[in-house]
């Protein structure tokens, strides 16, 4: 079980406010993904769930009991960190073994866990080496383990690929998630990487200043972001946003525009624009239309096979109900 | 220097400073074999005639000397006891965020400071000294009798002032050492259910290992030749309660007058030395491994 919810949750460095009051439910089972830009106080939240920083105002509960006060130890949660925190003068075995020995767990019991865990995470021929002998992507896997064999009642991991090269990036986010589906235990997961968040979360919570900006499954952000900051950071490339008389005359502020959503015609649409710069990614081709009168630059993703070159004129045409509309204060209209 | 040429000129240019660092300790070590085995006496002028091992066997049998060897594994392993222990305690203390930290960090660095003839003079007279002294005048009114330390416990109290003098140089060695523990590693220890305690001693501990070996080989080799305190607070007594190879050496070649005995106990105390040295480096030195 691994119920977290925190009530008005609240954390002041001195004078500097980190999380104004901040309420949220974490269902048993789910995986959520806290994700925000650097330093709005993502990684100041999970240490307050995992108990590392107090908190200044509010609850935390986990599986219905008061955890608030309760130090690290006795919340039934485990950790991965960022710099993966191997205790680097024990073996992979003792590192693996060490919140076991701590509890007092018979020895043939913390054995058949640590076999189990290695198997799990391909550790098996790596259990008598130290972590400096260890790829960094073993260390990281290593770090899983010393966090599987706890059983806990959810995982909390800050930013754990971020130490990673691109490669070997896609390949852990598979494994946590297989490991996820396997464990079906709570997992809070926090990432700058908004590609991240979207290819593992069943729940993403967006953050900006310690404020949640939306919580919703990443399709629900996708399509319906509640403003103009998620609108901005879920999606890549990043949607379009358009100001001006454009905007008005959809009763709006501010219009916005993915680039998938733009269809790409050189003989007629809505709006007519420069071609710049074009990314070939090979399945798709991400063109800059510039000279719009709509904004700076455009954004359009079109098909690998789309032949355009710099300084062609081109058409653009925003597809039916595809449209985001955003109020003064940046909020949706719906 | 890759080339043939550019080695060679290398070789040419220290030359120099290799003959001359040579010369600065060949020299002097040849000279100190060559008395050792010499019958050389200042009070008895004239020949000094081969006298073969005679030092030797005279400055090893002689009673003192086996007093003075147990008195110098005494001293420096009480030294490096109560210096890495109390090292390590103060390291982690003055790790600790607090009021005034820059100044207590100064005020535990001063004693490093202080020459050795001078803080033990200061022990011996203003602490020390059974009448004068401040524990002379603390002990009563706790209601024990006063204690003359140097006299009564001569070796347990210079300790006790070599301990003071190096505690700072260790101290800081090891908070260096502690400042670059990863904080996130006690942190995931925390976690995992570790008390303070055993952070202390699976997490902190082993991180302090290298500094640990780092501090005892260095004061190792400064406290196998600990003098000045000795001369001016016991002068290696009472009787040889407080006497360590250099004094005996000392007050064989200095006080006797006995060129070939002090060299040939300076001898024996190299060797002794590297002795030492051997164990140490067999015993830690794998610490220093990366
Ligand atoms: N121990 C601390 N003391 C003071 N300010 C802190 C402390 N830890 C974090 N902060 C501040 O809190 C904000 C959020 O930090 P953090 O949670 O680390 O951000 P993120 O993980 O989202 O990048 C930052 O502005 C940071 O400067
Ligand atoms: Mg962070």
């Amino acid at each position: 079980m691994g119920r977290i919810t925190l009530d008005k949750v609240t954390k002041r460095f001195g004078d500097a406010e980190v999380i104004p009051p901040l309420d949220l439910t974490i269902e048993d089972g789910e995986f959520v993904v806290f994700v925000g830009p650097s330093g709005c106080g993502k990684s100041t939240l999970l240490r307050l769930i995992a108990g590392l920083e107090d908190v200044s105002g509010g609850e935390i509960r986990i599986d219905g009991t008061a955890a608030t006060e309760l130090p690290p130890a006795k919340r039934g949660l485990a950790m991965v960190f960022q710099s993966y925190a191997l205790y680097p003068h024990m073996s992979v075995r003792k590192n693996i073994a060490f919140p076991m020995k701590m509890a007092g767990m018979p020895k043939e019991e913390q054995e058949r866990r640590i076999d189990n865990a290695a198997k799990v995470l391909n550790l098996t021929d790596y259990l008598d080496r130290r972590p400096g002998q260890l790829s960094g992507g073993q260390r990281q896997r290593v770090a899983i383990g010393r966090a599987i064999v706890r059983e806990p009642a959810a995982f909390l991991f800050d930013e754990p690929l971020s130490n990673l090269d691109a490669a070997l990036r896609v390949g852990m986010r598979l494994e946590i998630s297989e490991l996820h589906n396997r464990l079906e235990t709570t997992m809070i997961y926090v990432t700058h990487d908004q590609v991240e968040a979207m290819t593992m979360a069943d729940k993403i919570v967006v953050l900006r200043a310690g404020k949640i900006e939306q919580v919703g499954t990443p399709l629900e952000l996708y399509r319906t972001p509640r403003n103009k900051f998620v609108a901005g950071f879920i999606g890549s490339p990043t949607m379009n946003l358009i100001e001006g008389p454009e905007a008005q005359a959809m009763d709006a502020h501010t219009i916005g525009i993915r680039p998938e959503h733009l269809d790409v015609s050189s003989t007629d649409g809505r709006w007519r624009g420069t071609v710049g710069v074009a990314e070939h990614l090979g399945s798709d081709t991400f063109f800059h239309v510039h000279d719009t009168g709509l904004a700076e630059m455009i954004t359009v993703r079109a098909d690998g096979e789309v032949q355009l070159r710099h300084g062609d004129t081109v058409y653009l045409t925003p597809q039916d109900g595809k449209l985001h509309r955003f109020d003064e204060q940046g909020l949706r209209i719906a | 220097m890759a080339t043939q040429h550019s080695r060679s000129a290398a070789r040419v240019m220290i030359s120099p400073a290799v003959l001359l660092l040579l010369a600065w300790m060949l020299i002097p070590l040849g000279m100190t074999l060559y008395f050792s085995f010499q019958r050389y006496n200042l009070l008895m002028p004239g020949a000094h005639p081969w006298v073969g091992l005679m030092n030797y066997k005279l400055f090893i049998q002689n009673p003192a000397f086996w007093t003075a060897l147990i008195n110098t594994l005494l001293l420096v392993g009480g030294v490096l006891i109560a210096t890495v222990v109390l090292g390590v305690l103060l390291a982690i203390l003055l790790d600790q965020p607090m009021w005034g930290q820059g100044i207590v960090r100064i005020l535990v660095i001063a004693p490093f400071f202080v020459m050795p003839t001078v803080s033990a003079l200061v022990w011996k007279n203003l602490f020390m000294n059974p009448v004068n002294g401040l524990f002379a005048w603390l002990l009563p009114k706790l209601g024990m009798a006063p204690y003359d330390f140097l006299t009564q416990a001569p070796l347990a109290s210079i300790t006790f002032i070599v301990s003071w003098q190096w505690l700072p140089f260790a101290t800081l060695i090891l908070l260096t050492a502690i400042q670059s523990l990863d904080s996130e590693q006690m942190e995931a220890a925390e976690m995992d259910g570790a008390s303070a305690l055993s952070r202390f001693w699976y997490i902190t501990l082993p991180h302090l290992s290298r500094a640990i070996t780092v501090v005892v080989l260095i004061q190792t080799i400064f406290l196998l030749s600990v003098f000045a305190e000795i001369l001016v607070t016991t002068n290696g007594g009472p009787g040889n309660a407080s006497t360590n190879l250099t004094y005996l050496v000392y007050a064989r070649s200095l006080l006797n007058f006995d060129v070939g005995g002090g060299s040939a106990g300076g001898v024996i105390a190299i060797i002794l030395a590297n002795i030492v040295a051997i164990f140490l480096m067999r015993a830690i030195g794998k610490n220093l491994d990366a």
